[in-house]
């Protein structure tokens, strides 16, 4: 007979050789549903494995893992609209569940805890902590519960850093005396406060970056987690979920631009406002939707750059309709997609393909920019500041410097858009003004029907 | 089980290295389902959350442990269904349904 601990650890290797399979098959659309095949049986290999432990009672174990499926089953079937939001609502679970354990270890252990261990334990919690109420608050700010404003005060910075170094101290504190058990309290308590504190400041634009840094976070301090328990399944597990989160945020951050500190720091949105005042005589072009389906069934080029605006006025279907319509008339159409369109990675690209578009027709950044001065029409739908040539041209803008869609290079430029208020970061964008550019003001969705149906109906 | 501090750090290097080469080939068009994945796979945390509650040393180990397994199973099973969910939407041109 074979003892249930060898079967336990064969059945965590499997488990860790499919996550990291799982992980290598996502990398092309082909073979990524196989990757979500891998990482079920791992799973499912792992928690039976888990189960076979000596002396486990199992009723709580049971009520736990039915209670769970109940709430992730529909956490599973949210709207493809809600896909950042409940990101972020997955993270504070992960983040959850990771602090209490630490916590139950604690108390278990104390007060003879090794230093060694004490200080994973310390890292754990911390960073379980905090990422639990970031996330929630982000989770708030997506869902448009909490205010999605960048909200800052004097000395916001200090307040934060301070907090996190009061925690530090703590920490090691513990690590020396870990018989002084009524710090420990104070060292969760922190930390989920300073949670609050470091989401207040972040704006809706922002969010990708910092979705991932929880993504990170989380990782992170589920391997903590792993050092304390002595699992290799989950360090493995938190090495490869913090890997990911981090790849993530400085894809990111270098798409705007912009460092983790700064991003984390530097409460964009706030100190342009009086730089946005002072422009508004100036003239622009607008058309109705007559006159852009004129000039896009007249083209044999069009690029799409769909924006965060396309996702909140829900045009995603509409978008495709176009695309339809004109495929149908032989005409070229791409999207552009820039890296932090949307409130999450990837988010737009998810949006097309659930709207059907083929994801050949999605292309990045990098791929599409060289194609803008052969491009008949450039179509901006609910994207503001990923298209600004300000970030090229102009040194004093706040986002000089952050690599943009060219489709000022395009022939003509049009933009679907609401009013002429400024975008998400309150930064004037001189695309508008342009002599190629016509502005299509209206809601995004109505605007894209209209145009559909001009398609359709003038030219059969 | 028991896990010395060294072979610890062996395992998260080893596995962050794997990490970062695996994760940096997944296409910037599937960041959005490589998150819900690799979140759904962190909630292997539920191994440990398991062990807590069921071995149920303290009645504080016991509640602490059923929550952390009820918020990680919600992680597994929503991160999966939502995963699948979006992968299936990707299609490329000639795989389209008319």
């Amino acid at each position: 007979m074979i003892p249930a601990d060898t079967i336990i650890e064969v059945t965590y290797i499997i488990a860790t050789a499919l996550f990291i399979l799982s992980l290598k098959w996502l990398s092309s659309p082909a073979t990524a549903r196989r990757g979500v095949w891998a990482g079920e049986v791992g799973m499912f290999l792992a928690i039976l494995g888990t189960l076979l432990h000596h002396g486990l009672n199992y009723r709580w174990v049971a009520i736990g893992l039915v209670l769970g499926t109940i709430i992730g089953v529909p956490l599973g079937k949210v709207a493809m609209t809600a896909v950042p939001q409940r990101t972020a609502l997955s993270h504070a679970f992960g983040a959850l569940c990771v602090t209490l354990v630490g916590t139950a270890e604690f108390y278990l252990r104390a007060p003879a805890v090794p230093k060694f261990m004490m200080g994973v334990l310390s890292l754990e919690v911390i960073l379980g902590a905090l990422t639990f109420t970031g996330s929630l608050m982000a989770a708030g700010k997506l869902q448009e519960v909490l205010p999605q404003r960048p909200i800052t005060y004097k000395g916001q910075n200090f307040v934060n850093l301070g907090m996190l170094a009061i925690a530090v101290v703590i920490a090691l504190m513990l690590v020396h005396n870990p018989e002084k058990m009524f710090l420990f309290p104070l060292m969760i308590v922190i930390p989920l406060i300073f949670g609050v504190m470091m989401i207040i400041p972040i704006g809706g634009a922002d969010m990708p970056t910092v979705i991932s840094l929880l993504n990170s976070y989380a990782g992170l301090s589920a391997a903590a987690m792993g050092f304390v328990l002595g699992s290799k399944l989950l360090i493995i597990a938190g090495a490869l979920d913090g890997a990911s989160g981090f790849i993530l945020s400085v894809n990111m951050s270098k798409a705007m631009n912009r460092s983790f500190t700064n991003v984390l720091f530097g409460a964009f949105g706030q100190e342009q406002k009086s730089a946005a005042g002072g422009v508004e005589a100036r003239p622009v072009r607008s058309a109705s939707p007559e006159e852009a389906a004129g000039i896009l069934a007249a083209a044999s080029k069009v690029v799409i750059v769909p924006g965060y605006g396309m996702a909140v006025a829900q045009a995603q279907h509409k978008v495709r309709e176009l695309y339809d319509a004109l495929t149908k008339k032989g005409i070229d159409v791409k999207f552009g997609i820039h890296p932090v369109a949307g409130r999450m990675p990837g988010h737009m690209n998810v949006l097309l393909a659930e709207a059907d578009i083929p994801y050949d027709r999605l292309l990045e950044m990098d791929d599409i920019n060289g194609d803008f001065p052969q491009t008949d029409v450039a179509l901006i739908i609910g994207a503001n500041d990923v298209t600004n040539p300000a970030a090229r041209e102009d040194k004093s803008s706040p986002i000089y410097g952050m690599p943009i869609l060219d489709v000022d290079k395009a022939h003509t430029v049009m933009v679907i858009k609401r009013s002429m208020a400024a975008g998400f970061a309150g930064i004037e964008n001189p695309l508008y003004y342009l002599d190629k550019t016509l502005m299509l003001f209206g809601d995004a969705r109505t605007f894209v029907g209209s145009i559909v149906r001009e398609l359709s109906g003038g030219h059969g | 089980m028991n896990l010395d501090l060294l072979t610890g750090l062996y395992v998260f290097m080893l596995a962050a290295f794997i990490g970062f080469e695996v994760i940096r080939r997944v296409s910037p068009l599937l960041h959005t389902p490589l998150m819900s994945l690799t979140n759904a796979l962190d909630a292997i945390a539920v191994v440990g959350a398991i062990i807590l509650a069921g071995e149920g040393k303290t009645k504080l180990a016991t509640i602490l442990g059923t929550i952390a397994i009820v918020a990680a199973t919600s992680n597994i099973v929503g991160g999966f269904i939502i995963t699948d969910r979006m992968l299936k939407m990707f299609k490329a041109s000639g795989t389209r349904k008319p």
